[in-house]
């Protein structure tokens, strides 16, 4: 599959991910642990990697429904989690050839890692989107069927520590954005809200209720 | 069950359309501005919200256990440039630790 000028191939956006291969492969396999905690099952696990491929939606939707907190709520913190796919889109828009079927199920393939990737030149590129976020999807699928079966196999998460890995894992997912200022502030904000809102609103409130730290971005 | 397929459904078909939105629906077109600054603080927002619940929070109350220390030595661990795993691992032991010996 030749597609683009330059003479890049899908087969390159594959070998450019090859090195990020053990993040995302254990990402998936603790996503699978979790789902296992929360009740999920193996099929409804796998199926939601499938589906939504985007790891931190993933865990924010299970973290809220573990902690007892409802349907919406899960719902409403993955569907903030994932908002930002609108802006990274758009980045890509111009690059994805074809009709608007191929373009629909191509566009599936971007997740942070695969943009990334893509825009390493300085200009996006086709091949190495689509590269990379094949080889991250059937990573990121079969991993969490495995870490469903791992979790199983494990006992009591929580003994093991890791709740706190959790807590950890979105810590790190989070660390980037902090060169920013703007999301410094929104990020203390939402910090605060949800301190505030843990001890009186049901579970997974406190975390929907944070996205209003959002609208620091309308201020100049 | 029903729950869980009801949010891995929904959350599916709008992940779908968010993806496809600049590629399929909004072609070259930017967005304005302000909502980009707005969409682009959802994430940081919403991963700060999950951090606080899942280190402090309990059963409708604030919960101040042995997750705290493993918490702080994972966030030393992500100042250092440590990858995610190594982190999740950090916080993981010293959280079972302090649990151990409490």
């Amino acid at each position: 599959m030749r597609e683009n000028g330059q003479g890049l191939r899908v087969r390159d956006g594959v070998r450019a991910a090859l090195p990020l291969a053990p993040g995302p492969l254990l990402f998936g396999l603790s996503f699978g642990v979790l789902a296992d905690a929360a009740g999920m099952g193996v099929v409804a696990a796998t199926v939601m990697s499938a589906t939504t491929f985007a790891g931190s939606a993933q865990f924010g939707a299970v973290t809220v429904l573990d902690a007892g907190g409802t349907l919406v709520a899960a719902i409403a913190a993955a569907v903030f989690l994932n908002a930002r796919y609108i802006a990274i889109s758009v980045t890509v828009a111009s690059i994805f050839p074809g009709g608007r079927a191929r373009r629909l199920v191509e566009s599936q393939l971007i997740v942070d890692e695969s943009w990334a990737l893509a825009g390493r030149s300085g200009r996006f590129e086709w091949p190495i989107l689509v590269g990379s976020g094949l080889f991250l999807y059937v990573l990121w699928v079969v991993s969490t069927a495995l870490g469903t079966v791992l979790g199983g196999a494990l006992g009591d998460p929580n003994g093991l520590g890791l709740d706190a890995a959790f807590a950890a894992l979105f810590l790190a997912l989070l660390a980037p954005y902090l060169r920013n200022r703007r999301a410094v502030q929104a990020a203390a904000l939402a910090a605060v809200i949800t301190l505030v809102l843990t001890p009186v609103a049901p579970a997974g409130v406190p975390i929907v209720a944070a996205a209003a730290a959002c609208l620091l971005g309308l201020k100049r | 069950m029903t729950d869980v397929w009801i949010v891995v459904a929904v959350v599916g078909v709008v992940t779908v359309l968010f993806k496809a939105a600049g590629p399929v629906f909004l072609g070259r077109r930017a967005l304005p501005p302000r909502i980009k600054s707005v969409v682009e603080l959802l994430a940081p927002v919403m991963l700060t919200a999950l951090v606080v619940t899942q280190t402090v929070g309990g059963d409708g109350e604030l919960s101040l256990d042995a997750r705290i220390p493993g918490v702080a030595a994972a966030a030393v661990a992500v100042w250092r440039r440590v990858p995610l795993v190594g982190a999740m691992a950090v916080a993981a032991v010293v959280t079972a630790l302090v649990r151990a010996l409490a």
